[in-house]
């Protein structure tokens, strides 16, 4: 009764064109016709691509500095973030001249995404401190085996002639946002085990 | 009588394949034609509009693993769809394809036989195409299958006969059971139809019943038997199967359009002046167009309406369908009289 849309239902006998049930069919067949001409909404993927948001969450990329120096230093908190427990990682330390590589002193020497698993929720990139993993909008590729669908570094970082803009969805509010939020965790932590 | 017999020979070859491949288009056809209806695209990716899907299909079905189950009873389970593809593909020998064209001063002639009693030969292979289906479910030891078939076999029969009934009173009209002799009755561009509207309509909607095509696919109900008679098939027999669907819906639609809309025969064709041979070839493609329309209209109606109830169906046969047919003969009867053509 709220939407007005309630329809009674009605006993009534059928009259004989109804009976006849000839009428119906042909109306049916008339409005099944009308479809012929109507355009069809289908996107044709691999040619045709949908217009997506600049901020969608899509596949990762795993940031370098101005420097072009990995970024992430296998802190782990984005695996302990993930919910779909879909990244895990091996820490290495950084030798002597590699310093131009990796920025901090420990970094991933592996790091894998199950792209299967990912359900594409952004918590890594929330809980990043080094703003290392950001989701851009880029589709995860179909492949035909589900070992190709775990992506290691070789496809999670980005290439240094080919940088991956992140400016959309780093911007300033989301850097600030992140350290209050920090600072907040911080003193919850602190004060819990005080 | 050599020339004559490889003649026939080629003739029967060429209307095998032309149903072969009509029915591997129409299976292409149909879902392209469910997905129009739809707002959909369809098969699309293999080859340029997907054309190539139906050998795609081809492909898949051969080589999809065979199993026949371990109670099924062996024999019975392969000669079941043996029998649905063989009956689908008999039919087409007594359908006139087209006129007559000259070759060498002989005529030849684009109906592979007359055969005199025509529409006998044509209701007594089709009533054997339950058989196909019936075997199938019966052979395959499942309750689905089983039940498939009997609702298949008792369609069948109760649709036969509104469909013979219908066709008793376009045999009074032309007098004659021989296929070639009514097309050619129509040739003045007066088709059946205009005669016998009542009989057309039954007739169609019996033909739905008996090719087991939607509104009246009870045989197969996916929602409610699963596959129906073929739930237990497989493979290239499950192939046969369908095919044999489609096969059969291209000679119904054939059927349908040599009785009631002048066959090959299209309008003013005599004052067109065209020599003999082109005549047939235009008269072949007129018979195709029809027939296409047909297997597109048997496509609209099954992505239009939905099936029915079993009752409903047994009811619309018996109590709709029979007596109608039989008050078409009393009519065309009483027309007849009045127009002095019997007395
Ligand atoms: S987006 Fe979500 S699910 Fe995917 S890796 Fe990051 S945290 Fe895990
Ligand atoms: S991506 Fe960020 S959160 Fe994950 S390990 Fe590297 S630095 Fe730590």
């Amino acid at each position: 009764m709220l939407t007005n849309r309630s329809k009674v239902v009605s006993k009534k006998e059928m009259s004989l064109s109804e009976r006849l049930y000839l009428p119906a069919i042909a109306s049916g067949l008339s409005i099944t016709f009308k479809h012929i001409f109507k355009k069809v909404p289908t996107i044709r993927y691999p040619e045709q691509k949908r217009e997506i948001a600049s901020v969608y969450r899509g596949q990762h990329v795993l940031k370098r500095d101005e420097n072009g120096a990995e970024r992430c230093t296998a802190c782990g908190l984005c695996a302990v973030a993930c919910p779909a427990e879909a990244i895990t990682m091996d820490a290495a330390e950084r030798k002597k001249g590699e310093e131009g590589l990796y920025r901090e002193e420990k970094y991933a020497s592996v790091y894998e995404i199950n792209m299967l698993r990912c359900i594409f929720c952004g918590l890594c990139e929330e809980a990043c401190p080094k703003e290392a993993i950001f989701l851009t909008n880029r589709i995860v590729d179909t492949e035909y085996g589900r070992n190709s669908f775990i992506y290691g570094k070789d496809k999670l970082v980005e290439k240094i002639d080919a940088r991956i803009d992140v400016s959309e969805r780093q911007t300033e509010k989301t850097i600030e946002f992140k350290k209050i939020s920090l600072a907040i965790i911080i003193c919850l932590l602190l004060k819990l085990r005080i | 009588m050599t020339g004559y017999i490889i003649y026939q020979i080629i003739l029967v070859v060429a209307i095998f394949t032309v149903s072969l491949v009509v029915a591997l288009y129409a299976t292409y056809g149909e879902r392209k034609i469910a997905a129009i209806l739809q707002d959909r695209v369809g098969p699309n990716r293999a080859g340029p509009f997907g054309i190539l899907q139906p050998f795609a299909d081809g492909i898949k079905m051969f080589t999809k693993e065979e199993i026949i189950p371990e109670t099924a009873n062996g024999w019975l389970f392969i000669i079941g769809p043996c029998i649905a593809m063989l009956t689908a593909c008999m039919t087409g020998v007594i359908i006139p394809w087209g006129g007559t064209f000259e070759l060498g001063g002989t005529v030849y002639s684009l109906q592979v036989t007359d055969i005199n009693i025509g529409i006998l030969y044509l209701f007594a292979v089709v009533s054997f195409g339950v058989y196909g289906i019936m075997i199938g479910g019966w052979a395959s030891n499942n309750k689905f299958s089983l039940l498939g078939a009997l609702r298949a076999s008792s369609q069948m029969i109760s649709y036969e006969i509104a469909m013979g009934m219908s066709i008793i009173a376009l045999v009074m009209m032309t007098g004659t059971l021989s296929l070639g002799e009514i097309v050619k009755q129509q040739d003045d561009g007066y088709c059946n139809f205009v005669y016998q509207p009542l009989g057309f309509l039954i007739f169609l909607i019996c033909a739905f019943a008996e090719t087991n095509r939607a509104p009246f696919d009870m045989a197969e109900c996916e929602t409610e038997l699963v596959g129906g008679y073929h739930t237990e098939y497989s493979s290239m027999k499950l192939g046969f199967y369908l095919f044999a669907e489609y096969i059969n819906m291209f000679i119904s639609s054939a059927v349908i359009v040599s009785f009631y809309f002048g066959g090959y025969n299209f309008p003013f064709q005599h004052e067109l002046g065209l020599s003999g041979n082109l005549l047939t070839v235009i008269q072949t493609i007129v018979f195709f167009g029809k027939i296409f329309f047909f297997i597109f209209f048997f496509m609209w109606i099954r992505w239009t309406i939905p099936r029915f109830r079993y009752d409903q169906l047994m009811k619309l046969g018996w109590k709709v369908l029979l007596p109608l047919s039989m008050a078409n003969i009393v009519i065309t009867g009483l027309v007849m009289w009045l127009t002095g053509k019997i007395n």
